[in-house]
């Protein structure tokens, strides 16, 4: 068995918290609100931020939404209760012209201060989860930045 | 300024270890301590490629970095000390004259002949009382992965039973 196959992720549900009182450094270790959704297609959500937890044990800040067996209007139903029920004001889908994508960008039309950001990659996610107090438009700015610049291609 | 952060993880550099640590605690150096990594120009190029253009890497055999402990804590912004297993570390904290106070376990995973204590931490007879050894210099030896989680201590630790 490798060593991969024993890192279970950890759903945003259970983030461990700090009870111990003994850290290596100080560290806010409560849950933090969630202040993003994920869309995207399959597993991807839930994928992508089961790997942002095992990084930075922060996956909380996100909450998955998949498009999977949901029609337009519902993909565009879920993601609006799914906004007014966290609070949160940024968006990430997968492909720029996915379901999710276009059922935000309908949605968003009414919503002012919502920001949607599609192409969404780990790096991205990444910065983002780790930005705690910074505006979400200058966070995602600065996520997207990261994100970008994460790709590469090494090799012939 | 103390380094923020002495910690075994066989990655060495990796997601947690650059953006789980990195980020928060504000690194901007990490000393990668591992006598084969530092006579490999080849494996140094690779870990470089590893870390944001805002955090630099020192490479240095255990010898070395324990002679220069003081000049990597006089630095002035926070860094990292990171060995690849517990063998490195202890003779890391034996050369380091009193200078290491706590030690990280962040990543030592499943081969044959280690047991399970947390599911990123798997350790031998011998790796488990390596630990105990560097804990009997005065070190405060804790298991965490990322920050948000919580240090396992020691003892703790080496009580824990997970499954293979």
């Amino acid at each position: 068995m490798s060593d991969q196959d024993h890192h279970q992720d950890r759903g945003p549900a259970d983030n461990p918290g700090s009870d111990s009182g003994r850290s290596v450094v100080d560290t806010d270790a409560a849950d933090p609100a969630v202040r993003a959704i994920v869309a995207g297609h399959g597993a991807f959500a839930a994928g992508i931020i089961s790997a942002v937890e095992q990084i930075t044990g922060r996956g909380a800040v996100f909450l998955p939404i998949s498009n999977a067996g949901l029609c337009l209007d519902d993909i565009q139903g879920t993601l609006a209760q799914a906004l007014d029920k966290t609070g949160a004001r940024v968006i990430f889908t997968d492909l720029p012209a996915g379901s999710c994508t276009m059922a935000v960008r309908r949605m968003i039309r009414e919503r002012p201060g919502v920001l949607l950001v599609t192409g969404a990659n780990l790096s991205l996610l990444l910065d983002f989860a780790m930005q705690d107090d910074v505006e979400p438009a200058l966070a995602v700015q600065s996520a997207l930045d990261r994100g970008k610049a994460s790709m590469a291609v090494y090799g012939a | 300024m103390p380094i923020a952060l002495y910690r075994i993880d066989d990655r060495l550099i990796h997601g947690q270890v650059v953006v789980g640590w990195g980020q928060p605690l504000e690194m901007r150096f990490i000393v990668l301590v591992d006598d084969d990594v530092a006579a490999s120009e080849w494996e140094q190029e690779l870990y470089r490629m590893g870390v944001p253009p805002e955090m630099t890497v020192h490479f240095s055999t255990v010898e070395d970095a324990a002679a220069n402990l003081a000049r990597f804590e006089s630095h002035g912004e926070p860094g990292i000390v990171l060995v690849g297993d517990i063998p490195t570390m202890q003779r890391l904290v034996a050369g380091a004259g009193g200078r290491i106070r706590t030690v990280n376990v962040g990543g030592v995973h499943h081969v044959p002949g280690r047991s399970g204590r947390l599911r990123y931490v798997y350790l031998t007879p011998e790796e488990e009382q390596g630990l105990r050894d560097i804990a009997a210099q005065g070190v405060d030896v804790t298991a965490q992965d990322v920050p948000s989680a919580r240090p396992v201590p020691l003892d703790e630790l080496l009580a824990s039973t997970v499954g293979v």
